[in-house]
């Protein structure tokens, strides 16, 4: 789970032959749009993550029509004789139970709401500083890139892992600060990547033309410059996701992350660790829905990728052609 | 509905729009570990004087490095002058920043070479030819799009095509479309960098006459700077060459077409095409022996001495000024110590290459 | 090249004081934080804290004990001093000298299956691009990077430790064993088996996809073309022509990675059990032990740094592009 291997194609706005289509351009959005509904693993992927989002979402109600609560200990009802948990399907547990005599499905749900807010709030969170680090040390070059590119390297070339159990156990674990250490491991991924975006397009002739029109600084930056990195951006954030996931999953699984009594799925299996193999429902749900966020997200990215890669124009124009018989 | 946009100011200055004194850009070279520090300089244009005057087409040609196009942009001021005084219309640009220089952009636009490159692809043509209306707050909202739109039809496009993308039009829109654009603010000088050397030639001749067109509409002053000799003798009223980072003669059109005083100029003019095959053959050709210097380290004295077929020894060591010789009219200008004559044949002045086998191959044998 | 050198050697020494001083000031210069106090624990008196203070020389100024820190970290004999750990009092260095055989033997380990699976997987998919192999890459490169290392050690040992060993087929170890590869290299192989196994299938995901994007690009150049059009096999133009090219990013990868795990595999010796250096971080955090983190923490940035160089300079070897930027 290397940050700096993530790959990034530079990618450019398919080219859209003269005349065809009508008045009204193509933006690169609606093509991506048009090639994503033809790939049937991206469609996948995100009926997938509705569902977990639907998930996480409905969490409450899941806890109100099982009557059961993520968080208080159960163990009269929730476990047997020997305190051990509950198999799924007993006592109406679907999922079966914890250690601790708490429903595993309920628990799951709340898990869900911790994995995709963490995931998606420290991406946001990273992509914001690292598109704005990198356009202001891409564009003003000088001291300012020099400073802003070191800053970039020295945090690439950190062992973040092990900084991040640090800063975490000097500060006390807690939600926003699982949130902000993700996001400050994170940003750089990005910074790096619309520096370089930058620092090219910075030559280009119309950003000169938007000079010789008066245009000042941070317009052309924000108005010309940006629209060029959206697409790398998109497709890099959409792959930083399930890496901040697996971060927040393994913070927690190390007892750094989130605390109990707060549900996540990797204190879960942190638990589920302690207990022994033989309640295998314990580690084997909080693992497949794990698995299915990260997976699909993986997955949305590759397809985010494709879609906007103009080089892979034939493998969607055959699809097309395959929905639509002579 | 171009009444729109208000005209700017009525003139001030004179007859000379745009007045450039002793223009030098240096580009400094850096090296170092660490700290770089400067070890010499590109000396791109190196102390050039010329005048614009309103309503006129002065045309700017030189070889690939001349410095034109960095001439260009100091005029625009896209960089800080390393020296030299620039006027225009009255106003002394010279050392203005970039915010102060913000409003005198409405009275100077450019046209690009590229119109691949000059065009933001990821901008729908609207909003790019609509930009430098935003950026001065000319209008907003529905009133811009009409503006936009008029401009799109004056430089022939269809105003329909306003939500389109660059990628969506010919090489030819394209550059109509960076035309419209100089256009939008009204500008009284319009600085054309080889605005048709990356075209098509009958699309360079399409563009030309729209240029040609909005002048007289628009009331429009051009400095039009391309290497194509025909095309410069199109277009212009005046004509200055250039030659490693200085004027080397400036003329009107006529007269630099048809008694140019300079080696360089003569040069130029014997490689450029010629439609009549009779007219060509005959003709005698000026092959120039060695390579263009490099601006970093440029020749003493007159900097075209080390390829000049009438170098001599004062060449070296003394700089020629711009002036008029004697018999030309006093806008015809060369910076030479031993200007062309007419009728005079500098082709043999220095024996070259060409001329050496030549000869060996008419004393051989038959 | 060797002002190339220079710049990188001072940026990673840049790199390295960076990051001792954010340790310094998390652990001992936090406005508001008393280390004195926070080591004394709950059983503070007066007495005791003045005590602790003298010896830790937390009453002297800031900038003093920065100075003295900075000394002890000085690779000068007669300076260099890591302190003692708070729970057993040994010295730090020595502690760290007892991981480190552990995390050597997980890293050669595991770079060995890593390198051969990873590359071998990414020259598969690449030299028959959308066919089967291809695909089946795509789905090894995907799990591996949608896998927590976490996951990946806890199915493994359920499957093939927990299920095995209930069902009598006790072919691998519990976690927690280690034998010393000079005690008994079969042995020692045995108990290494299955974290080798974690450790470098989740990282070979991410060099299929190296190899594979990477070899693809230097297919598509054409000087392979004009092997090809020479009448060359295809076997050779891969291996003897366009693998050479394409390695390079993958040496370089490699570095950073062996680095990594040898500043200890933090996940895989927690499951594992394994006494490497990333276990005993995770437990001297757990319990504040801050001369045994702070010295691990060191030694990991350290080795993270000295392989940043060194691939640094490596590339440029490589690729004679890098040397003149």
């Amino acid at each position: 789970m290397s940050l700096s291997t993530v790959e990034v194609v530079s990618t450019e706005a398919p080219a859209e032959t003269p005349g065809v289509g009508g008045i009204e351009g193509r933006s690169p959005l609606r093509l991506v749009l048009a090639r994503l509904r033809t790939d049937r693993v991206a469609l996948a992927s995100i009926g997938v993550l509705v569902l977990i989002v639907l998930l996480a979402l409905g969490a409450p109600l899941i806890s109100a029509i099982t009557g059961h609560s993520p968080t208080v200990t159960n163990v009269d009802n929730g476990t047997d004789a020997n305190g051990q948990p509950l198999p799924p399907g007993t006592g109406g547990f679907l999922l079966g139970t914890d250690n601790l005599g708490r429903d595993i499905l309920v628990r799951i749900a709340y898990g869900a709401r911790i994995s995709l807010l963490v995931g998606v709030l420290a991406t946001a969170i990273a992509t914001v500083v690292g598109v704005v680090v990198g356009l202001f040390a891409g564009y003003f070059g000088g001291w300012l890139d020099s400073i802003l590119a070191r800053l970039m390297d020295v945090v690439l070339s950190f062992p973040y892992v092990l900084f991040a159990i640090v800063l975490v156990s000097v500060f006390g674990a807690s939600l926003p600060l699982v949130i902000l250490v993700i996001a400050f491991f994170s940003f750089a991924a990005i910074g790096r990547i619309v520096r370089g975006q930058a620092l090219s397009q910075r030559e280009k002739e119309y950003v000169e033309a938007a000079h010789s029109l008066g245009a000042g600084n941070l317009r052309i930056m924000f108005v010309d410059i940006l629209p060029n990195l959206v697409a790398p951006v998109i497709v890099l954030a959409t792959l930083l996701i399930p890496a901040a996931i697996i971060f927040e999953a393994t913070l927690s699984f190390l007892g750094l992350g989130v605390g109990p009594p707060t549900a996540s799925w990797g204190n879960m299996l942190s638990d589920a660790e302690g207990v022994g193999f033989q309640a295998w429902w314990f580690y084997i749900f909080p693992m497949l829905f794990l698995l299915a966020t990260t997976l699909a997200f993986n997955l949305l990215g590759d397809a985010v990728r494709d879609a906007l890669d103009p080089r892979t124009e034939r493998i969607f124009a055959g699809r097309r052609k395959k929905k639509k018989p002579a | 509905m171009l009444d729109v946009v208000p005209s700017p100011a009525p003139a001030a200055g004179g007859e000379h729009l745009l007045r450039a004194e002793g223009i030098v850009k240096h580009f400094p070279i850096k090296e170092g570990i660490f700290f770089k520090h400067q070890v010499g300089s590109v000396k791109a244009v190196d102390g050039v004087s010329l005048e614009v005057r309103r309503g006129e087409t002065l045309g700017l040609v030189g070889e690939t490095g001349c410095g034109k196009s960095t001439l260009a942009r100091c005029i625009m001021r896209l960089f800080p002058l390393t020296a030299g005084h620039l006027t225009f219309d009255g106003a002394d640009l010279s050392t203005l920043s970039r915010s102060q220089m913000r409003p005198y952009r409405r009275g100077m636009q450019m046209i690009f070479q590229d119109p691949y490159g000059s065009l933001n692809s990821r901008r729908r043509v609207g909003s790019i030819i609509g930009d430098p209306l935003a950026i001065h707050n000319i209008a907003k909202g529905a009133e811009r799009k009409k503006m936009v739109q008029g401009f799109m039809e004056v430089v022939g496009l269809n105003p329909e095509h306003y939500n389109r993308f660059p990628a969506e039009f010919s090489g030819g829109q394209r550059q109509r479309i960076g035309v419209a654009r100089a256009l939008a603010l009204r500008p009284k000088l319009i600085v054309c960098d080889e605005p048709v050397s990356a075209l098509d030639v009958s699309i360079q001749a399409q563009i030309i006459n729209l240029l040609e067109d909005l002048q007289g509409e628009f009331g429009l002053t051009y400095l039009f700077i391309a290497h194509n000799l025909s095309v410069v003798q199109h277009v212009s009223d005046r004509v200055a060459v250039m030659y490693l980072g200085k004027i080397v003669e400036v003329a009107e059109v006529k007269d630099l077409y048809g008694t140019p005083r300079h080696p360089y100029t003569n040069a130029l003019l014997s490689a450029s095409v010629v439609a009549d095959p009779d007219k060509a053959r005959s003709r005698d050709r000026i092959i120039l022996t060695g390579d263009v210097p490099s601006p970093i380290n440029p020749p003493s004295g007159c900097r075209f001495h080390t390829r000049c077929p009438k170098a001599q020894a004062i060449c070296s060591t003394e700089e020629p000024i711009l002036k008029s010789g004697a018999g030309d009219s006093a806008s015809h200008l060369a910076a030479c110590h031993f200007p062309v004559a007419d009728g005079e044949k500098i082709a043999s002045g220095k024996a070259t290459i060409l001329h050496a086998v030549e000869g060996f191959l008419a004393e051989a044998p038959k | 090249m060797t002002r190339f050198l220079i710049r990188r050697v001072v940026m990673g020494l840049v790199t390295l004081w960076v990051i001792i001083t954010l340790v310094f000031i998390l652990y001992y210069a936090r406005p508001g934080v008393d280390p004195g106090r926070e080591l004394a624990g709950r059983a503070v008196t007066p007495a005791l804290l003045a005590q602790i203070n003298k010896e830790y020389g937390f009453d002297q100024p800031v900038i003093v004990q920065y100075w003295h820190y900075l000394e002890r970290l000085a690779p000068i004999p007669g300076h260099f001093n890591l302190g003692t750990s708070n729970t057993n009092r040994l010295p730090v260095t020595t502690i760290i000298a007892q991981a480190v055989p552990i995390d050597l033997s997980l890293a050669a380990g595991a770079a060995v299956i890593w390198m051969i699976l990873g590359i071998s997987v990414g020259v598969l998919a690449a030299r028959r691009p959308r066919s089967i192999w291809d695909r089946g890459a795509t789905v090894f490169v995907l799990t591996g990077v949608s896998m927590p290392t976490f996951i990946l050690g806890l199915l493994l040992l359920y499957a093939l430790y927990y299920l095995l060993t209930i069902h009598g087929i006790a072919i691998f170890p519990k976690p927690g064993s280690w034998t010393p590869f000079t005690q008994n290299p079969l042995e020692w192989a045995h108990d290494l088996l299955l974290p080798w196994i974690t450790l470098a299938l989740i990282t070979a995901a991410t060099y299929s996809r190296l190899t594979r994007s990477s070899l693809l690009e230097t297919l598509g150049e054409d000087y392979i073309r004009t092997a090809r059009a020479k009448g060359l096999s295809e076997r050779r133009v891969v291996y003897r022509h366009a693998l050479r090219s394409s390695l390079t990013p993958i040496v370089t990868q490699f570095g950073i990675d062996l680095a990594t795990v040898l500043g200890g595999a933090i996940i895989t010796e927690s499951i594992f059990g394994l006494p490497g250096l990333g276990l005993a971080v995770v437990q001297a955090i757990q319990v504040q032990n801050l001369p045994v983190v702070i010295g691990i923490v060191l030694v990991a940035s350290f080795f993270v740094v000295a392989a940043n160089i060194v691939v640094d300079a490596l590339y440029a070897v490589l690729d004679p592009r890098v040397r003149l930027s």
